[in-house]
């Protein structure tokens, strides 16, 4: 199909782009703004340079934070991808259990994100949560406010319950999109099923699994309210993410020009990293 | 290599099938030799595809028994059946290359790499993808894609039969031609037994030997083409078959002869007593004109560049002629002849009594 | 009622998809697009409705110029190869729908629909949802909504071509008695030369984005201008060959020769291309001049009545021989072919034609 040129279009996107200027790019030159001066308070600015930035980049705390923000981001990654490529596999493609398990699928992905922070922080309590009264009572030691590692736990696996579903859908949505004649050639050629699944089915969900990956990586990249809810970025620092770091430097210590300078930081890691995932799956696909 | 036996076989998609309905293959008993090139023919829903998926073991009839040789295969999976298949649309493994493709099923069966590399090279050469194995395979056009379903076939020196499931229908009209022909050839030089399904006639006389026509669930004859033209077990053969089809019309019958509107007419079989439902059934290649015969108005000329399709009206009735491009078509006074040797009396549909009385 | 393109082309970043056209394209009859699928006939056809704007060239209707109008505008109707439907509307609504749009009042709805529904013979079905009918009976829906508004222009892009052949055969008998006594411009785009002949009309042979010759349908197939348009009107593909002239003898091969008929006297002596239809060339002698030609056959199509027998001759041009009856040959085996000479198209050089014979 041929595309129409016509110079009027702009005119009918020329509303969104005006809302999108609005949206992103004012708040974004404010915070460039702030990222190179230093105020006071009283409204008086300072013009800063680069200093934010360098300050940002030395700081031991910067690194720290990333750190666990990268170590969170591809755990979950990990886990969720397969975990949700193997559910949608073996999920029903036929009859009245398709919608069942959809419906239960997206339950988790309609709850709101402070109240999911809240039902994992009461189900993990030690004294009276489900999860931490039950594994106390199975004789292991957890209590997820005071050591690290069961805080770690604790919020990996409320973000793998939280949003495997959403991996589970998109790759039940490119699995039901495979005519059935693959799986019957895939029979009569003798394939087995992992080679039915390698070379039929995961060809088949590239493309929703690309769309998969990014978004769970831009999200829990930037993953805020849960965390904070549930840990609150303890005990101590040890679940502090970058995005609770931030919101520590910008509103608890009111520091708005490294804050400034390291969410500008913040976001062009988030781009980078995108655009590595994408480059690097879309490369195969124009071979 | 083996010859295909179906008996007693019925099928339905229903757990209780209750109505006649109900069942997608009622009743079928066939047989097929071992190489030889075979088509179903019917319309879309008559049960041609059940069936061959039924013979490819992809599905399970309700009743009855395959056998391949002697040996009852009704309950065997697809892998163990050692059969191939080429579905409507091209089914490719779009990541591998032509030659992966092609030596997918044998590697799966964990033939040796020189075994393999022989077999793949000496069926790319059969239907020319030599040129093409080092590529994509998900960059082949149609065509090519089904030579890569078709090659991953005949890769197997196991194979049973080949079936195709109306394996032309998203070529281009000018390629469906050449690879048509490419089949042909294929079967004649790999001797397999093909079973080739599809609604189109042309594809089906063309390409087999021994056509099976199939209606609503039922075999309604088996024959060669020439059978199938010539002789019509059934109308409902003789409108599917030819184009356009036979020309079908009630008759009345008495003592054995047919008469249209008092006029006896000559056929090539008799009926019996007390019959119902009458008709004559005569191709349009049957029908000329002469300067005796029963008199026609021509109603409409219609241009196919080979020949012409005459609509007639005869009797008070819709005929139509084929008449070959050049030939002179009358203008009136119009006077049709109907060849004794092939005008012959149905009754409710099936070819009546027996040949030779006139 | 009158559609003209005026020197229209398209071109999209630098590729040209249609070369500069110019035609009339008239109510009272058909007229086709005839081409293989990527020759153009959906980009020619996108400019005729206004869904796409001409690189150059203006499209006039009735006289008035229309390039810049948008399709909403212009009253087209079209049909697709796809059936597309409203699937969750039922029938009525779905034929309705183009005259809801119009705020026609709702009787004369009721009564055009029905009216429509009538001629299309789906009037029984009226209240059913379109999965629920077949493919053919699917088509005829989309048909009638294309029908029901009074369109001025109304374009079929091959819309037969996802039926089952018979009921593409009921159809293409329909469509021209549904047109006969309405006043719009008919265009219909198909990839087949029988279809073409079928119509009549008017035709255009279409050939990677330029139209080769576009004038009555029966006149491109008797008379084509020039090689291409007669290769896009034959199926199965013309025969082709190079001749020699020298003095009064045309030279096929050092077999083949025939002598120079009056009428071409006039040629020079030379090299020229001569295309012979495949009915034109018989695997036996006939009554008339025919000239003998060797070929190695390589598979011979017997479809009951007729056989198609690809063979190649003069070293290796493919041929194709399409006649009466089955004449069974095997792979491989050498042959005498005869050709109609005096059917056959001489081209010059440059592709244009000589003269034609009969």
């Amino acid at each position: 199909m041929n595309k129409t040129v016509n110079q009027k279009a702009w005119f009918l996107v020329l509303p969104v782009l005006l809302l999108v200027a609005f949206n992103a790019l004012i708040p974004l030159m404010t915070v460039v703004n702030y990222s190179v001066q230093e105020t006071f308070g009283d409204n008086n600015f300072f013009w800063a340079g680069v200093l934010w930035f360098e300050e940002v980049l030395r700081s031991e705390r910067f690194h720290s934070s990333l750190g666990r923000q990268l170590f969170f981001t591809f755990s979950i990654l990990l886990i969720e991808i397969p975990l949700g490529v193997a559910i949608a596999l073996a999920m029903p493609r036929k009859g009245v259990w398709v919608s069942v398990c959809l419906v239960l699928m997206a339950m988790p992905l309609l709850i709101p994100w402070n109240v999911v922070g809240a039902m994992w922080n009461i189900f993990a309590l030690p004294e009276i949560g489900l999860l931490g009264n039950t594994l106390n009572a199975l004789g292991i030691d957890y209590n997820f406010t005071r050591q690290p590692v069961a805080a770690w736990v604790t919020l990996i696996a409320m973000d793998v319950w939280h949003w495997t579903s959403l991996v589970v859908l998109l790759a039940y949505a490119g699995l039901v999109s495979i005519p059935d004649a693959y799986y019957q050639a895939a029979k009569i050629d003798g394939a087995s099923s992992w080679a039915i699944f390698r070379f039929i089915q995961l060809p088949k969900m590239k493309r929703v699994l690309t769309i998969a990956i990014l978004l769970r990586f831009m999200d829990s990249f930037n993953i805020y309210t849960e965390p904070f809810v549930l840990t609150g970025g303890g005990p101590g620092n040890s679940t502090t993410l970058l995005s609770i770091d931030l919101v520590k430097i910008a509103l608890g210590q009111f520091d708005l020009g490294p804050a400034a300078a390291m969410s500008l930081i913040y976001f062009l890691i988030i781009l980078l990293l995108s655009w590595i995932f994408y480059t690097l799956m879309m490369r195969n696909e124009d071979q | 290599m083996a010859k295909i036996t179906l008996s007693n076989m019925r099928h339905s998609y229903l757990a209780q099938p209750s109505s006649d309905d109900d069942w997608a293959l009622k009743q079928l008993d066939l047989e097929w030799e071992d190489g030889g090139a075979y088509a179903l023919l019917g319309p879309s829903g008559c049960g041609k595809t059940t069936l061959l998926n039924i013979i490819s073991g992809l599905l399970v009839p309700s009743h009855g028994k395959i056998l391949f040789d002697e040996t009852d295969v009704s309950h065997l999976p697809p892998n163990k059946r050692h059969i191939a298949q080429v579905f409507q649309f091209p089914v490719i493994y779009d990541t591998m290359t032509v030659y992966d493709n092609l030596a997918f099923p044998l590697r799966n069966r964990g033939v040796d790499e020189k075994t393999v590399d022989a077999r793949v090279r000496e069926v790319a050469e059969m239907t020319d993808l030599t040129q093409m194995l080092k590529r994509r395979a998900s960059k082949l056009t149609a065509d090519g894609k089904q030579k890569i379903s078709l090659g991953r076939g005949m890769v197997r020196t196991d194979v049973n039969a080949i079936l195709f499931d109306e394996p032309l229908t998203v070529i281009d009209p000018h390629l469906k031609f050449q690879l048509r022909s490419k089949l042909k050839e294929l079967h004649h030089r790999v001797k397999r037994t093909m079973i080739y399904v599809t609604h189109d006639q042309t594809e089906a006389l063309t390409f087999a030997d021994k056509v099976v026509v199939m209606n609503m669930g039922k075999v309604v004859q088996t024959g060669t083409p020439v059978d199938l033209f010539e002789k019509p077990q059934h109308t409902f053969v003789g409108h599917f078959i030819g184009s356009p089809g036979m020309n079908i019309f009630p008759c009345d019958v008495h003592s054995g002869q047919a008469y249209v509107g008092g006029e006896k007419i000559a056929t090539a079989n008799i009926a019996g007593e007390n019959v119902s439902r009458a008709e004559i059934g005569i191709r349009p290649e049957f029908i000329s004109f002469s300067d005796d015969g029963l008199p026609a108005r021509i109603m409409r000329v219609s241009d196919t560049g080979r020949f012409n399709i005459v609509e007639a009206e005869c009797m008070g009735q819709s005929l139509k002629l084929l008449i070959d491009e050049g030939a002179e078509i009358p203008a009136d006074n119009v006077k049709l002849n109907f060849d004794p040797a092939n005008t012959r009396i149905y009754v409710d549909g099936w070819l009546s009594g027996s040949e030779g009385a006139q | 009622m009158a559609l003209e393109l005026k020197q229209v082309s398209k071109s999209v970043a630098g590729e040209t998809h249609i070369f500069p056209t110019d035609m009339v394209l008239e109510a009272g009859e058909f007229n086709i697009l005839l081409g293989t699928t990527l020759s153009g006939k959906t980009s020619l056809m996108q400019l005729m409705a206004g869904l796409d704007r001409p690189t150059s060239g203006q499209v006039w209707f009735n006289g008035q110029d229309v390039t810049e109008m948008p399709v909403q505008k212009r009253n087209v109707s079209m049909v697709y190869q796809q059936f597309i439907n409203y699937p969750n509307m039922t029938v009525f609504e779905n034929i309705a729908s183009p005259l809801r749009v119009a705020k026609l009042p709702d009787k004369e709805t009721r009564s055009r629909v029905g009216e429509i529904a009538e001629i299309l013979r789906i009037s029984s079905m009226l209240e059913r949802r379109p999965s629920e009918l077949s493919g053919g009976q699917q088509q005829r829906v989309a048909m009638a909504r294309a029908l029901v508004k009074d369109s001025s222009l109304i374009l079929f892009d091959e819309p037969l071509a996802n039926l089952d052949f018979k009921l593409r055969e009921e159809l293409r008998d329909e469509l021209p008695r549904l047109f006969a006594e309405r006043d719009c411009v008919v265009v219909y785009a198909t990839t087949e030369p029988s279809e073409a002949l079928l119509f009549g009309g008017k035709c255009a042979a279409m050939f990677e984005g330029a139209v080769a010759q576009f004038g009555p349908t029966a006149e491109l197939y008797r008379k084509p201008l020039n090689l291409t348009s007669a290769q896009v009107f034959s199926e199965p593909p013309l025969n082709v060959a190079k001749v020699v002239k020298s003095g009064d003898i045309f030279r096929l091969s050092d077999t083949a020769s025939w002598p120079v008929d009056a009428s071409y006297q006039t040629m020079a002596d030379g090299e020229y291309t001569i295309g012979v239809r495949p009915h034109h060339v018989y695997p036996m002698q006939k009554e008339k001049q025919l000239v003998p030609i060797d070929g190695k056959v390589q598979v011979a199509e017997l479809s009951g009545s007729e056989s198609m027998i690809h063979f190649t001759a003069f070293e290796d041009d493919s041929w194709v021989s399409l006649s009466h009856g089955v004449h069974a040959f095997d792979g491989g085996e050498v042959t005498t072919f005869y050709v109609d000479v005096a059917n056959c198209f001489y081209f010059g050089a440059d592709g244009r034609l000589i003269s034609a014979g009969m």
